[in-house]
């Protein structure tokens, strides 16, 4: 056996089995349709459903901003206020823009490339995301309601701290030289420039 | 989410307002970005409403309810398959409380379920890569145990 094959398998594999399953829960709710008594196929259609229509609620306006954010907010703002020289500040900056936020927190990994790309220091970045999937404030009225504020408040407060010496931790734990693949992915600057190559200079990057 | 896509409006009209190209270079940018990542959310999105829809709430009682350390890791281990939006973890949570799971158990069920989740590692791997996701996730289960011990102790 040579490698090749094996490998462009794998490559297939890779992008293929989003869809298998897709598909499969596709076809579990379809045919929960004539048959009524089938309620797994029924309610995991409904769930996927409801994920998909939450996705599609948040996700294209998401990244729109993101695409805004890269094109014309200069790099030095970002660097000055969150970057790995801001000191203390940048925590109450990253925990004020993710608590604004709604959605599951497979929305904030595109903000947090965005941010990762424009010299904000990983701490920031992890701090941003922790406050993003445990404190967001219409999430936490939701949390109220439901549990309680002095569970809710207390949650929060111990959370903070936690989160903040969490993304310090993985800072250091990272390599320093370390740069996320969807960094390099979305890094290019092909479409930009293939849009902006004639005479006009940007100082934007 | 309609404050979203008002902000959104808003920012497109006065970017382009400012300036078309950059406005065009922007929009390409951000839809390329949410066409690549699709395939991938779909399928794991797939396979979270998979497992959401096999694990009942009336399993997740049976295993949470109660004292000691048993509930408390059992909490951990079930947030810990996937990264749930609050609009689910918290009626869920409602449940299991008025069923006697107690304080930490709960706490640990919630922060666990919003900031860990192995079905959703393909996600996170594809932007930070295997190593960032794994060490997150890793972290933030570590955070899930020292959040929900705090708990306990203050609301004793």
């Amino acid at each position: 056996m040579n490698g090749r094959p094996v490998r462009k398998m794998r490559k297939a594999v890779g992008k293929a089995w989003p869809w298998v399953i897709f598909a499969g829960v596709a076809a579990l709710w379809a045919y929960s349709l004539p048959h009524a008594d089938f309620i797994f196929g029924r309610k995991a259609g409904e769930n996927l459903g409801s994920f998909l229509v939450e996705m599609a609620s948040v996700l294209p306006p998401m990244f729109l901003l993101v695409g805004l954010f890269e094109i014309w907010v200069p790099r030095k703002v970002i660097e000055r206020y969150a970057g790995s020289r801001s000191g203390m500040w940048a925590v109450p900056w990253m925990i004020l823009l993710a608590t604004v936020q709604a959605g599951p927190l497979y929305v904030a990994f595109p903000v947090a490339i965005g941010l990762w790309r424009k010299g904000c220091a990983p701490r920031n970045v992890f701090i941003y995301l922790g406050t993003f999937s445990a404190m967001k404030i219409p999430m936490l009225t939701f949390e109220v309601a439901f549990l309680g504020w002095r569970f809710s408040l207390a949650r929060t407060l111990i959370s903070i701290p936690v989160f903040i010496v969490l993304a310090v931790v993985m800072e250091r734990l990272l390599p320093a030289d370390f740069l996320p693949p969807g960094l390099v992915e979305q890094g290019g600057s092909d479409i930009e420039s293939s849009f902006l190559k004639e005479g006009k200079t940007l100082h934007v990057f | 989410m309609i404050s979203l896509w008002i902000i959104t409006g808003i920012a497109l009209l006065v970017s382009l307002a400012a300036d078309r190209r950059k406005t065009q270079a922007a929009v390409f940018k951000g839809l390329k970005m949410f066409v690549g990542v699709l395939p991938l959310l779909l399928g794991v999105l797939a396979a979270v409403s998979l497992v959401l829809t096999a694990v009942t709430p009336r399993m997740l009682e049976g295993i949470l309810s109660g004292t000691g350390l048993l509930p408390f890791f059992s909490a951990l281990g079930v947030g810990s398959i996937a990264l749930i939006p609050g609009f689910i973890a918290y009626p869920l949570a409602a449940v299991l409380r008025q069923n006697g799971a107690t304080v930490p158990v709960l706490a640990a069920f919630i922060t666990s379920l919003m900031m860990v989740g192995v079905l959703t590692l393909p996600l996170e791997a594809r932007y930070f890569g295997w190593r960032a996701a794994l060490l997150r996730n890793g972290l933030a289960l570590c955070g899930a145990v020292i959040v929900a011990s705090g708990m306990a102790w203050v609301l004793r």
